[in-house]
């Protein structure tokens, strides 16, 4: 190029001295490029989500009228049985499946971040393996492994001299089943975000504890949870965002009876039940109320869960 | 991930070695698991003790998956839908991480913290309007009901901002202003192929969970021609409650394709992950 012409980009530092003639296109390019991420997260993200609010108050069906009914589908939601009991299978999956992971994943990245460890790339890619399956797959064999008449480990148990569990069928024992498919799938992933942020810290630390004679187990409660606290509150907040939305899980580990996750609807959770109200019984409007009492509680867990996490220790986060 | 940044000093004891080996063993196992459901006869899987090496049935099974549902069909549409998200993510993320990065507007900041913000927007809860809004577009058992939505995420956007922002200095693309280029030049002829490797992480996992998506494409999906491998494995199950033998070998089929993109592209899957992480 031999002609040097006006400054066309705007990019920031140093600051572009006095661009002149800046194109019209050059000018609006940034927000073209941003562009499609708003243009698709507020028509299937934000719009649903306004729009759940406002056909709540609906007596909605989708083939039929839009009834205005006021606060009627809230009230009838506060008086429903069925509701509660996926509020309370909500959040004991929830806690049944965070807490494992959590412990799990410090554990692990607190040995893989050994710098002598060998093999260190194998044990990290293994971590892995559970998040590349998919949850039907996932569901599937863990149904099979915790079945009752064939189930491998009822069979080990049985070797014991116990009496088979059935998982499936009770409300704990679907519970638990759920949440080590839960647990198995993200504690992998979990590790690999500590350990990321476990490299950061400086070895000198480690290695002045251990002069000082702390072992393992020591250096783990002082220094590695210590210097996580930031991505352990991360990963806190968006597994109870994720957490309370459960789906996928509990609708395939009952076989037969679909929406309702068990005769008794012993791990129906919010989600699901939400699944059954709207498209199931296509009541719109008060599968949309759910939709809002999830919101809520998702708002209320993470921000209970966000101050928790980050008061539980004086000191910076 | 220099070795000078990590834990030394202290010898690495054996019981390390035995946690993880048993770390790696729960990882594992349900795989296998799933393998010797999958190869035994259907009689085998509800047999006690019940087999715990693969049988030499996995053809006929495999067989009977691809004839019970339209296995092929589904593949393919799930390899449609999750390369057509991973690309997307991987192209419009960069381009909007550039933008976040290195171009001034106004409201950027303002506009960079509302994309960090809907991060923690629960979305699955808006499932019915969502629906809605698909049907009035008339995507209702359309696959593009499944791609559109997912083509650009906000964590793809924080995580392309932030490897632009440090693998690129503000002299190479003053250099290429300098020299006459326009700024969707710069993006494309500088800034993309400085910052590929981590364009192709964030597709890779955008690729996996969209091959794994459940809840969307269960919803959005009525014809058996236009399933993804997930709903055709639900489809399995469905069709042989009894048959754990069948819905195993679909789940295997299902994630055979995984297994093999990990084998190729795993460990940079593992350093993506770890390069996106929060380092305080």
């Amino acid at each position: 190029m031999t002609t040097i012409s006006p400054a066309r980009a705007t990019i920031t530092p140093p600051p572009a001295p006095a661009a002149p003639r800046r194109r019209l296109t050059d000018i609006l390019a940034p927000y073209a490029y941003i562009a499609p991420f708003f243009a698709i997260f507020a028509v299937f993200g934000l719009i649903p989500l306004l729009f759940t609010f406002y056909v709540a108050l609906f007596d909605w069906n989708p083939i039929g009228d839009h009834v205005f009914i006021g606060w009627d589908n809230f009230t009838r939601l506060f008086g429903d049985v069925r509701f509660w009991n996926a509020v309370r299978n909500t959040i004991s999956i929830w806690f049944l499946s965070n807490v494992p992971q959590l412990a799990f994943a410090l554990l692990l990245a607190h040995l893989l971040n050994h710098v002598r460890l060998r093999f260190a790339v194998f044990f990290r890619m293994s971590m892995l393996v559970p998040y590349i399956t998919s949850v039907a797959a996932t569901a599937i064999v863990f149904s099979q492994i915790f079945d009752r008449d064939y189930g491998l480990l009822n069979w080990l148990i049985g070797l014991f001299g116990f009496e088979h569990i059935d998982f499936v069928q009770s409300v704990w024992g679907s519970h638990v089943l759920i949440a080590v498919m839960v647990t198995w799938r993200w504690t992998g992933y979990t590790t690999l975000l500590y350990l990321a942020s476990l490299q950061a810290v400086p070895r000198g630390i480690y290695e002045a504890a251990a002069v000082d004679g702390a072992g393992t187990w020591r250096q783990f409660l002082h220094i590695t949870i210590p210097s996580l606290r930031p991505v352990i509150v991360f990963t806190i907040v968006t597994s109870t965002i994720y957490g309370l939305q459960i789906f996928t899980e509990p609708l395939l580990v009952s076989r037969t009876t679909l929406n309702t996750c068990g005769a008794v609807r012993q791990c129906q959770t919010l989600t699901l039940f939400l699944y059954e109200q709207g498209f199931g019984q296509f009541e719109f409007g008060y599968a949309s109320a759910i939709g809002v009492a999830l919101f809520l509680m998702v708002v209320v867990f993470a921000g209970i869960n966000f101050y928790l996490s980050t008061r539980i220790r004086p000191g910076r986060p | 991930m220099t070795t000078t940044n990590r834990r030394s000093g202290d010898r690495v004891r054996w019981w390390t070695y035995a946690l993880l080996a048993l770390a790696v063993f729960a990882c594992v196992f349900p795989l296998y698991w799933m393998f010797v459901v999958a190869t035994t006869d259907t009689a085998a899987a509800t047999e006690l003790p019940p087999e715990i090496v693969p049988g030499g049935n996995f053809f006929h099974l495999a067989e009977l998956v691809f004839t019970t549902v339209p296995f092929v069909q589904s593949i393919v549409n799930s390899l449609v839908v999750a390369a057509t998200i991973g690309a997307g993510q991987a192209v419009l993320c960069a381009l909007a991480g550039f933008a976040f990065a290195k171009l001034r507007f106004r409201g950027r900041n303002v506009l960079l913290l509302v994309v960090v913000l809907t991060m923690t927007v629960p979305t699955e809860l808006a499932i019915v309007p969502r629906y809605m809004i698909i049907s009035w577009l008339e995507w209702t058992d359309t696959l593009q009901a499944l791609i559109v939505p997912g083509l650009a995420n906000a964590f793809g956007i924080f995580w392309m901002r932030q490897h632009i922002s440090s693998a690129i200095s503000d002299e190479i693309l003053q250099a290429a202003r300098i020299d006459g280029a326009t700024v969707w030049q710069i993006f494309w002829r500088v800034v993309f192929p400085l910052v590929r490797p981590a364009a192709f992480v964030l597709g890779l996992l955008g690729f996996v969970t969209a091959w794994n998506d459940f809840l969307w494409p269960f919803v959005v999906l009525k014809s058996p021609e236009m399933y993804t491998v997930q709903i055709a494995i639900k489809a399995l199950q469905n069709s042989f409650a009894i048959d754990l033998g069948l819905a195993m070998s679909g789940s295997f089929l299902a994630t055979l394709p995984l297994i093999v993109l990990f084998v190729f592209v795993g460990r940079r899957m593992v350093a993506g992950i770890m390069d996106g992480a929060f380092k305080g």
